[in-house]
């Protein structure tokens, strides 16, 4: 993989003048019968084959659900995830967390067909955004009481590993906040890039100001499935190795699921069931851990797979995953709603089935709007919401620690102390 | 929590107030006033859903009725338009937007489902000031004669009893008149909340409610069954609420005409209410809906079915609330207007196959039915 030499180390002035890395705010390309990409021809639809039951890892503990998962009365599984989520969590206490998401890059080689956000090498409307536009970006966020950045982007080969470490060590210089970035498969690439180790990659990503990762790009946690939606992106077990290679330094992340691709449940069970695995060998090694779980539905819109005709996520659907999560994850202390694919009212009805989180009060979200969903809501809706259904609203930081008036800004920041800093 | 019946429940209820409610529910006893209006208080909302499921599968089994039909707006125009103010639908004559289709048009709109297998039109619109009964006989017969299987909901009480006004004759005589024409069944609209105060502030000069369930009383003495709705999620208090399904529940003993209740969300954007009470952008809540639609099944124990409406809840809510009291799915409608002049932002229309799967997915056995609930066929 050839890679501008120049880019090592360089300015953002540098990085300016390279065409590849033109600062251009994100658009949005109308729907084109090319797919999402422009102007490569879609793939054809792949058909999916599950793998049998017996090849599968848990196997006895997925049939042991499956008929939990499909078949218990809806309320019944709801009951069930309500006392549990109210024995871990707690007062009647739903968080949330005020910040902003800043996709740095939409350039990406990996042609997800799930993805409408991302855009090939070649295309006019690939951007990178310069250290000072992010800098702007988190400065009107803390404007607005954010108390972190979730920073993610594509897998841009041409992005080397200082980009990044340039990035956070600016950041935490002259913006500083807590930074919340860097799915697994971005790291992956940063690994391919820069031909060091993962723990290599992760410890410097973390000393130059990496706080916490999220959980995006787990997808489905099931080979067979990654093949047919996302071929060239990390396998299921290397997304848990960064994960546990991330918690081993003391970092914590966070796991998503992304259903309604056209998967069967064994591997819906499949992946909670690796969750819980990877969960309880991080807590055994006593240094970070996953510290939330959050599941949603594929949207559709301007992606390869929208003509798919690939039966999408139900109501029925999101609210069974949801107690299913919180049921099974039982090393898991936090359930995340996800409002902005599933809608207000979905989301607050999922705060009965198991969830304790409403997520984030998002000053600007690019990807699922890039797929057509765009259910943004201002923080008073977000506490009216919760209110609703009988809980009490509270702002809460990235580790989970409850906001006060009068903080001094994200406490496990403090606590990493200027150690963390350059 | 002592009580037997408590004990068995799937969702023992968290609130304790719920349990005695619980033992009456099972023994299949009435509620009373207050018994309902802690229904709506409790925020354990699992406990009061898993009640009304559970009334609803003692009726109904795994059942969800639905129907393929069409929705067809006449006129936009409306002497309420002042008044009615939670309404973004209505026109004034001369107002941008404003429309009255004519007959033609109105038959050209219903021509666009001729080849499929639509059951049922539902006709509703604004109080036109002159727009005669005539206009509406035409309109219903012309419709039978170019779509004779399907059957014609039409007109609301307060459309009723407006043309019985400019008409300077009974209700009974329009009813008698739009029945000898083809009217089938009437929708349930134009109720909103029964309570004075909350008329006065949202549809001042609107059919009172005494009025409205004399519309519907004399439309179930002709034969003529009829829905009835709620409109929730505005001023109304709990007890408001409830005094409105106390009426429902008084007429439906006394005549049996009513097919199904429908709560309606109230939807704030584009409309004087919204802007007065600073609601825009802000419909209500997934909580409120589910709620209304329990609610509705455990106080209404003299109906047969309690009808979810996707265009108002989403088909996403609308799916789960087959699991709380619901087995009356709005049909395919093809093209909504009246929810989408307020800001909804569900899809127009729904087909067939997606009205299918939603009640599949949801453990639950589509059976596509006519406008009286006759059943044409399990899908």
């Amino acid at each position: 993989m050839s890679k501008p030499s120049m880019l090592n180390g360089g300015s953002a002035a540098e990085q300016r003048s390279l065409p590849i890395l033109q600062t251009v705010a994100p658009r949005r390309r109308p729907a084109t019968p090319e797919g999402a990409a422009g102007a490569r021809a879609p793939a054809a639809r792949v058909e999916y084959v599950p793998p049998p039951l017996h090849t599968r890892p848990h196997a006895a503990e997925i049939e042991a659900w499956l008929h939990e998962a499909t078949q218990t009365p809806l309320l019944e599984l709801a009951a069930r995830a309500d006392a549990l989520r109210r024995a871990k969590v707690p007062g009647d206490v739903v968080t949330y967390i005020v910040d902003r998401n800043i996709n740095y890059t939409n350039l990406c080689v990996t042609d997800c067909r799930f993805c409408a956000f991302y855009r090939r090498p070649k295309d006019d409307e690939a951007y990178v955004l310069s250290y000072e536009e992010i800098g702007r970006k988190i400065d009107e966020a803390k404007e607005l009481g954010a108390v972190q950045i979730l920073i993610q982007g594509g897998h841009n080969p041409y992005l080397p590993l200082d980009w990044y470490l340039g990035l956070l060590r600016y950041i935490k210089e002259h913006h500083p906040i807590h930074v919340h970035g860097f799915s697994a498969s971005e790291i992956e690439m940063m690994t391919r890039v820069s031909k060091l180790p993962l723990d290599e990659v992760l410890l410097q990503l973390h000393q130059a100001g990496l706080d916490s990762m999220p959980g995006a790009g787990a997808e489905i946690l099931v080979d067979a499935v990654r093949d047919v939606i996302a071929p060239k992106k990390i396998d299921a077990s290397r997304w848990l190795e960064i994960h546990e290679a991330a918690h081993e330094i003391g970092m914590l992340t966070t796991a998503t699921m992304m259903y309604g691709v056209g998967e069967v449940w064994e591997d819906r069970l499949e992946h909670l069931f690796k969750l819980r695995e990877s969960q309880k060998r991080s807590l055994a090694r006593g240094a970070g851990h996953y510290t939330a779980f959050i599941a949603w539905s594929f949207q559709p819109l301007h992606t390869e797979m929208e003509g798919w005709g690939i039966e999408l996520g139900t109501g029925m659907d999101y609210l069974r995953m949801t107690a299913l999560s919180r049921l099974i994850l039982d090393n898991f202390d936090n359930v995340q709603v996800s409002y902005v694919t599933q809608g207000p009212k979905m989301a607050q009805l999922a705060l009965t089935f198991g969830a304790n989180d409403f997520g984030s009060v998002m000053i600007e979200e690019n990807v699922v709007s890039a797929a057509g969903t765009d259910f943004i809501m201002p923080e008073s809706e977000i506490r009216r919401l919760i209110e609703d259904a009988g809980f009490t609203p509270r702002r809460r930081y990235q580790d989970y620690s409850l906001f006060e008036d009068g903080d001094e800004g994200c406490p496990c920041c403090a606590r990493r102390g200027a150690a963390a800093l350059p | 929590m002592a009580s037997a019946v408590a004990e068995e429940l799937i969702v023992r209820p968290r609130d304790p107030r719920l349990v005695p409610i619980a033992e009456k529910v099972h023994a299949g006893e009435r509620l009373t006033r207050e018994e309902g209006i802690t229904l709506f208080e409790t925020d354990d909302l699992l406990a009061v859903g898993a009640l009304a499921d559970h009334v609803n599968r003692r009726k109904n089994g795994d059942r969800v009725f639905f129907v393929a039909n069409q929705h067809i707006n006449p006129t936009n125009i409306c002497i309420l338009r002042a008044t009615c103010v939670f309404c973004s639908y209505a026109r004034r004559p001369k107002e941008e937007g404003a429309y009255t289709m004519t007959l033609e048009e109105a038959w050209a709109e219903a021509d666009v489902v001729r080849d499929t297998p639509i059951r049922e039109f539902h006709i509703v619109g604004g109080l036109h000031p002159k727009l005669r009964l005539e206009y509406y006989e035409e309109l219903i017969r012309g419709l039978k004669e170019r779509h004779p299987g399907v059957e014609i909901k039409a007109l609301t009480a307060v459309e009723i009893a407006h043309l019985a006004r400019i008409e300077k004759c009974s209700v009974e005589e329009v009813l008698l008149r739009l029945r000898a024409a083809g009217l089938d069944s009437m929708p349930g609209g134009g109720a909103e909340v029964f309570s004075k105060a909350v008329r006065a502030t949202i549809a001042d000069r609107k059919l009172a409610a005494e009025e409205w369930i004399d519309v519907h009383r004399t439309a179930h003495r002709l034969g003529i069954p009829t829905n009835c709705t709620m409109l929730y999620g505005h001023v109304e208090t709990y007890a408001d609420r409830i005094d409105h399904l106390l009426m429902l529940r008084d007429l439906q003993d006394e005549t049996g005409g009513f097919l199904t209740y429908i709560p309606l969300a109230y939807h704030p954007d584009n409309n004087e209410l919204g802007a007065r009470l600073g609601r825009q952008g802000t419909a209500t809540t997934g909580y409120d809906d589910l709620k209304n639609l329990a609610v509705g099944r455990l106080f209404l124990d003299n109906f047969d079915h309690i009808k979810a409406h996707w265009i108002m809840n989403t088909p996403k809510v609308s799916q789960v609330s087959l699991h709380f009291g619901v087995d009356d799915l709005e049909g395919t409608v093809v093209k909504e207007r009246i929810y989408h002049e307020a800001g909804a932002s569900t899809p127009q229309g729904l087909t067939f196959p997606e009205i299918i799967r939603l009640i599949k997915d949801a453990g639950k056995r589509p059976v596509e039915r006519d406008a009286l609930y006759n059943e044409i066929r399990e899908w």
